[in-house]
């Protein structure tokens, strides 16, 4: 019990120190992460509807994907479709929560990163652009883009 | 004894041609914009920023202040011949450059003894397009000021450097990504030619200031202050950047 308790301190303790951020702790493995961010299991329905949302996913103002309704997609950044062709989910998981851990030049944004940005806005201080769960959905929905 | 001064005389010519060539690579963000556009700004009885330029052409006539001076009473017209085109610069006595925006609030409050003219006031941009409006046409001509060289690399730093919470940097949409769709939108060089301009987005005429602040809240950035050094910096860099190409002011802009 008082173990136990110590134990749960010390995981508040380290929470507070570098995972207050709105960041839970990931292990990455090679290229990709394995583990689910969140415990419930993304819903790829959830997932298309971040991705094609301009002020949620962001993700079509580099990105073009296969969301017809969404007229006007970018190219800053290869096509999302087939992504889930291309990458595991674990690997999907990874380039999506921190992709300068691949490729430090990266202009993609670190969607579960809230440490080493700089002159971050007041409102988004401390918050990741994606939740843990938000982000399980969006590796969902690119895991069926299968080509 | 010949052939040296015509070797000179040819490189010279080679430098010469390459200067243009690398000048001509840049682009304005006028010939990104559809032909509609570009007819809107090129028409004086269309572009919404001539009406700015009017208003401050009746501001220019108008004294204002203790003083009870106007603009026209100190300065001629002619003398407004290019000064956009080489702002911002070192304010008179001054330890820190402004920017034409700047320059006009001074004038107000130091010269003609008046209220202040509120940062983006309609009456601050009005005279600052009517000023502007008197360098269009003429190539944008930083001075070489070596006061000016320290706020010039600051900028050259801000805008190389990641920001907000999007971890961009102006130069990777800028630099290496300009001319490509950032959703449906073709991404600028961000040359300053044409400010103040007229954007259909914002409605309204504005500043480069307003635009860098734009920017940086699209990265989910910090803005800085609206008299923070660091947007002239931005334009120090941004104007050298844009160096000799055409100043277009007032435009009009997506």
């Amino acid at each position: 019990m008082r173990a136990g308790l110590l134990v749960a301190a010390l995981i508040a303790s380290i929470a507070g120190t570098a995972w207050a951020q709105g960041a839970s702790p990931y292990t990455v493995v090679g290229d990709a992460i394995s583990q689910p961010l969140a415990d419930k299991p993304g819903d790829p329905a959830r997932g298309r509807a971040i991705v094609a949302n301009r002020s949620v996913g962001l993700c079509l103002l580099c990105h073009s994907g296969p969301i017809p309704e969404e007229r006007f997609q970018g190219n800053l950044a290869p096509s999302l479709a087939g992504a889930g062709g291309r990458w595991s989910v674990a690997q999907l998981r990874l380039r999506i929560v921190d992709g300068a851990r691949l490729n430090p030049d990266t202009i993609m944004p670190p969607y579960y990163r809230t440490t080493g940005l700089q002159r971050v806005a007041k409102p988004f201080e401390g918050k990741t652009i994606l939740t843990a769960e938000q982000i399980e959905d969006v590796v969902a929905y690119l895991a069926t883009l299968k080509e | 004894m010949l052939l040296p001064a015509v070797f000179a005389a040819s490189f010279a010519l080679a430098q010469a041609s390459a200067d243009k060539t690398a000048a001509d690579k840049r682009r304005s963000g006028y010939q990104d914009m559809g032909a509609a556009l570009q007819k809107m700004q090129d028409d004086d009885t269309a572009n919404p920023g001539m009406l700015f330029v009017q208003l401050g052409q009746q501001l220019w006539a108008k004294p204002a202040g203790a003083a009870n001076k106007a603009c026209a009473d100190c300065h001629s017209l002619a003398d407004m011949k290019g000064v956009a085109a080489r702002y911002p610069a070192m304010a008179k006595d001054g330890d820190k450059p402004i920017d034409l925006e700047g320059r006009v609030r001074l004038c107000r409050t130091v010269n003609q003894q008046a209220e202040p003219l509120a940062p983006e006031s309609r009456e601050l941009l009005s005279l600052a397009a009517f000023v502007a409006n008197q360098s269009r046409g003429l190539p944008i001509a930083p001075p070489d000021d070596p006061r000016l060289a320290p706020f010039r690399a600051q900028g050259a730093a801000i805008y190389q450097r990641r920001q907000g919470q999007l971890n961009l940097s102006c130069a990777i949409c800028h630099d290496d990504n300009a001319g490509k769709k950032l959703a449906g939108v073709t991404i600028p060089e961000a040359h300053p030619t044409g400010y103040p301009l007229y954007r259909l987005e914002w409605q309204a005429l504005g500043s480069l200031k307003r635009r860098l602040r734009n920017c940086l809240i699209g990265i989910r950035a910090e803005a800085y202050p609206s008299d923070a050094v660091e947007y002239v910096a931005l334009e120090i860099y941004l104007m050298d950047r844009a160096r000799g190409m055409v100043f277009e002011s007032p435009g009009v802009r997506p």
